[in-house]
């Protein structure tokens, strides 16, 4: 890694962690949690783990394609901009993710914090509590 | 070392450019240069290997043996010569002094430059496994790694031992395979991902690929990681996947992809991510280096095909001789074509399906052929083609230069002739311009003139079509143009067809169901290709449905597919609106025992579960389990006694009894012992949707057994069948189906019933609106016409039951599927904040 870049992105582990089409999970602790997809393409996502419909466990979703279905009411969230799809609306926010040498990295500024990252873009995460 | 110094004495005049790398991108970017400015510079040229310039993509059929290596060479001595380009081969460069603007090769060359050309290329990837530097286990890179191939492929026809292993289903890695196929080995293809080459192609495509290449005669194993290379008397002798798969192997070839080599630059002190990083100038953070071709980053991107590494030469070489454009070099769309021969396959720009862009897909399953253009605001942005690759190039010209395609969308997909053919904007007009005596169903033969009879004699739908002239009734490959005739002869009178599977399809659940069976489908990719699915991977309501239909044709046979199933079946428990989950053993007919109550509320206790609550359907719910806890709460249970109790699936869930002729003083028959029976018969079982059965030992029904899918009413003289009962939204109370005598009948008749269910019904279906919508009296003809049809149904059901009659909790508990329990990794942002 660049040296520049060391301290901006954290080492989550190798990309075999995770099966194609299958999400996993990132408990962040006193944070929020977070999902991490491998779509059967080959792309990886992350996501807050969080559906802003009912704040269901998205990585426990269908995946098709570059979507998720919630597991709790059938709503399919992008998982490349957490934006929801269809005629729902409402946004999970996105976590930067980078693959480098078989590992995954994950930004560590929207790791610690979704909920500012949430403030400051248009994704609300609590709108629909 | 080889050195060719045809000027070794030159004076310094002229300035000195030093090249590293005497591949395909090192040798194109002098070839400019010598083009744009002749005599400009003295050039020297660094190369590892100890060989002239020649062409590294045909190495592949080197290895094929359809080559030799004379024939790949693109530039020999002579040019060196007579561009007076000193060649230092098979002596790698080994330092960059930037200070004093000097390269050191590992000879001891000390070589000056003015200015500096970095074209290292790129390294194999190297997967760290155990074993992986064992001999026998070859990288795909150079021409002596080919050469150690044909070593082994040769030694293993003598010796009669010609096992090979290919790590990697990627390009490179179906390359190798082909060619040591051709040369008499016997490969395998072991591929992390689910899809071959799946950064070129999609799921659709790369299933295709798959089946030509098994008919070939490869073996493919997908979704298969490599945990540690064997090894025997210091040689390679197999491999062993994650999940203990053993493979022998005599060869090894690693070929999971490549990294850009940095090596050099990083230690030089030059900016390097991923690659080494350049402008659109080809220079690199000292500006008096350039780099180019594999090893550089441009714009966060790395490139492996040779195409932009051709216009990166050429934006070098204008920068370094102030001659051309200027403008630099922007980045590039790439496109793949597969040069395994007789396989066409391609694939241009992006395909993953992001926000906003929309498919078309077409498939021809009788010809093999998939196509799929992705369509973003007008333009092209994304092609897959496979089978017919004819239009290829057409499709990466209008997607290079973003043309904006509204105008021939609708007839985009059937390729430049006829969109360009006048027949443009309507998609009917094809159709209307075929003659009448033209074929439109190749499979029963049907002509177009032969489909507008039977329209103008009342078919006013595909469906009554397929009935009638009997077009589009068997692959389903001609249902758009039928359409289209529809379209054309009643204009708006087309009656809408029946409800198809999902959007993905144009076929009814029906139809899928008999074509899985009539054509042999066992897999979903392979359903999705023949059926002509419309999306590249299906949705959330297809992929469970086509899951279940294959799962319940082919039992024994089909996998199934786990990325299919909903969360609960996936984890085999209830998943909450808080992201816990319930878990419910199962408890036999209703009956428990102290010992499995002492467990559950160990259970309880120990995982601290908020709340363990009495069902509807006699058993125990434990509510508030963390998914990471799931197995250690199944061992427990698994240590008591106790399996899955199927409360999540769409399977048999609970066989719910009174207490019967034991104790009770109306009881008839003995209803508890014979729902046990069923229960132990049934459970395990995944069906349509979830299953509910009662037996009540009296006509008091103390075990409501008539609002169950199946329910059994003992009376003295045997026992009353009830069907298609539901207790919830709307609430239907059974039908009456027979009355039988015995115990062993009663069995029986509710096997034979479960089977027709799973066999018949819709995914999702209950039983209620399953015969609400088929008629009870359908129902008895189908079970009661033909006087074995009960005993051969309940035997398919017990075949099915020998695969599906396994605790799914117990694999669990032992540490099946980890993945799915645990997390990736915990994140402390105390420990992390530090850390900033």
């Amino acid at each position: 890694m660049n040296s520049d870049t060391v301290g901006q992105w954290l080492d989550i582990g190798p990309v075999t962690q995770i099966k194609a089409g299958t999400g996993r999970t990132l408990p962040v602790l006193g944070g929020e949690e977070i999902a991490v997809f491998l779509t059967t393409r080959g792309e990886y996502f992350a996501l807050v783990n969080k559906c802003p419909h009912k704040h269901g466990p998205l990585s426990e979703g269908l995946v098709h394609g570059d979507s998720v279905t919630c597991p709790l009411h059938n709503w399919r969230i992008s998982l490349r901009t957490g934006e929801a799809l269809g005629d729902d609306r409402g946004c999970t926010p996105t976590i930067p993710l980078k693959v480098e040498s078989g590992r995954l990295f994950l930004l560590r500024e929207a790791v610690l914090a979704p909920r500012r990252q949430a403030e400051a873009g248009t994704c609300a995460l609590d709108t629909a509590a | 070392m080889n050195a060719i110094f045809p000027f070794p004495d030159t004076p310094g005049s002229r300035e000195k450019l030093v090249v590293i790398g005497n591949g395909m991108a090192g040798c194109r970017t002098v070839e400019e240069v010598l083009a744009r400015a002749p005599g400009r510079f003295d050039i020297t040229i660094i190369g590892a290997e100890p060989r002239v310039n020649y062409n590294r993509i045909m190495l592949s059929p080197v290895l094929a043996g359809e080559k030799a290596f004379d024939d790949i060479i693109i530039n020999g001595p002579q040019w060196y010569a007579d561009n007076a380009i000193a060649l230092i081969s098979g002596d790698p460069a080994e330092m960059i002094d930037r200070e004093a603007h000097t390269v050191v090769t590992r000879g001891g060359l000390v070589l000056p430059y003015d200015r500096l050309v970095i074209a290292t290329g790129s390294d194999p990837f190297i997967i760290p496994v155990p074993g992986h530097d064992l001999v026998g286990v070859v990288t795909f890179r150079d021409l002596d790694d080919v050469d150690r191939m044909i070593a082994a492929a040769e030694a293993g026809e003598t010796e009669g031992s010609n096992a090979a292993v290919v790590i990697g289903g990627g390009l490179l890695g179906l390359e190798a395979a082909h060619g040591l196929a051709l040369r008499g080995m016997q490969v395998t293809v072991v591929h992390l991902m689910s899809t071959l080459m799946e950064r070129q192609l999609d799921e659709a495509a790369g299933w295709l690929l798959r089946q030509e290449l098994e008919r070939r005669g490869h073996t493919i194993l997908t979704s298969a990681n490599t945990k540690a290379i064997l090894g025997a008397a210091g040689r390679v002798a197999g491999i062993v996947l994650e999940d203990g798969t053993r493979i022998r192997a005599d060869l090894v070839v690693m070929a999971a992809g490549i990294k850009p080599s940095v090596a050099l630059a990083k230690a030089a002190g030059l900016a390097c991510e991923r690659g080494i990083v350049v402008d659109d100038h080809m220079v690199t953070s000292d500006p008096a280096i350039l780099a180019v071709g594999e090893c550089v980053q441009h714009r966060g991107a790395c490139y492996g095909l040779v195409a932009p590494i051709w216009e990166m030469c050429r934006a070098l070489a204008d920068c370094l001789t102030g001659v051309g454009s200027g403008r630099g070099y922007e980045g590039s769309v790439t496109s793949t074509k597969l040069k395994v021969s007789g396989i066409d396959v391609f694939s241009a720009g992006d395909f993953s399906g992001g926000e906003g862009s929309e498919d078309v897909v077409m498939r021809d399953a009788a010809h093999g052929i998939y196509k799929r253009l992705v369509i973003k605001d007008n333009r092209l942005i994304g092609a897959v083609l496979y089978g017919d690759t004819a239009d290829g190039n057409w499709y990466f010209d209008l997607l290079r230069r973003q043309e904006d395609i509204a105008a021939i969308r609708q007839s985009l997909i059937f390729g430049q002739a006829y969109a360009a053919g006048g027949a443009g904007g309507d998609p009917h007009a094809a159709v209307a311009a075929l003659s009448d005596d033209a074929e439109v169903c190749g499979c029963n033969g049907v002509s177009k003139g032969a489909v507008i009879s039977a329209i103008n004699e009342g078919a006013h739908s595909v469906a009554a079509l397929r009935s009638t002239c009997k077009a589009s009734a068997s692959c389903g490959s001609c249902t758009n143009i039928v359409e289209s005739l529809l379209a054309l002869t009643l204009g708006a009178e087309v009656e809408a067809g029946p409800k198809t599977l999902c959007g993905c399809t144009s076929f009814t659940h029906d139809d899928v169901r008999r074509l899985i069976l009539e054509r042999n489908l066992k897999s979903i990719p392979q359903v999705m290709q023949e059926l002509h699915w419309s999306t590249p991977e299906g949705c959330a309501s297809c992929r469970p449905a086509l899951n279940y239909y294959l799962l319940c044709a082919w039992p024994g046979e089909y996998a199934d597919d786990e990325t299919s199933r909903f969360v609960n079946e996936r984890l085999h428990a209830n998943i909450q609106k808080d992201g816990t989950y319930s878990v419910v053993p199962r408890m036999w007919g209703g009956i428990t025992s102290p010992r499995e109550l002492r467990a559950i509320a160990d259970v309880v206790e120990k995982y601290n579960a908020p709340m363990v609550k009495v069902t509807g359907g006699q058993r125990l719910d434990i509510f508030g389990i963390r998914k990471e806890d799931l197995p250690a709460v199944w061992a427990d249970l698994n240590a008591a006694g106790m399996v899955s109790g199927h409360a999540y699936g769409k399977a048999l869930r609970t066989v719910k009894t009174c207490v019967g002729s034991e104790w009770c003083r109306f009881g008839t028959q003995d209803s508890t012992g014979l729902g046990v029976k069923i229960e132990q018969a049934t459970w395990g079982s995944y069906m349509p949707h979830k299953f509910k059965i009662a037996v009540s030992g009296c006509p008091r029904n103390c075990a409501e057994a008539t609002i169950k899918d199946f329910g059994i009413v003992c009376v003295d003289s045997g026992y009353e069948l009830h069907v298609g009962g539901n207790g919830g939204i709307k609430v239907r109370v059974t039908d009456f189906l027979c009355k039988v005598e015995t115990e062993a009948e009663a069995m029986e008749h509710c096997l034979a019933f479960i089977q027709l269910y799973r066999e018949e019904a819709h995914y999702l279906e209950r039983t209620a609106p399953w015969i609400e919508r088929k008629g009870l009296e359908w129902l008895k003809a189908q079970l009661f016409t033909d006087p074995d049809r009960i005993s051969r149904l309940a035997a398919r059901f017990r075949l099915s039951q020998k695969y599906w009659q396994i605790d799914p909790w117990a694999g669990r508990a032992a540490g099946a599927h980890h993945d799915l329990h645990q997390h990736l990794a915990e994140v402390r942002p105390l420990a992390l904040e530090k850390a900033q």
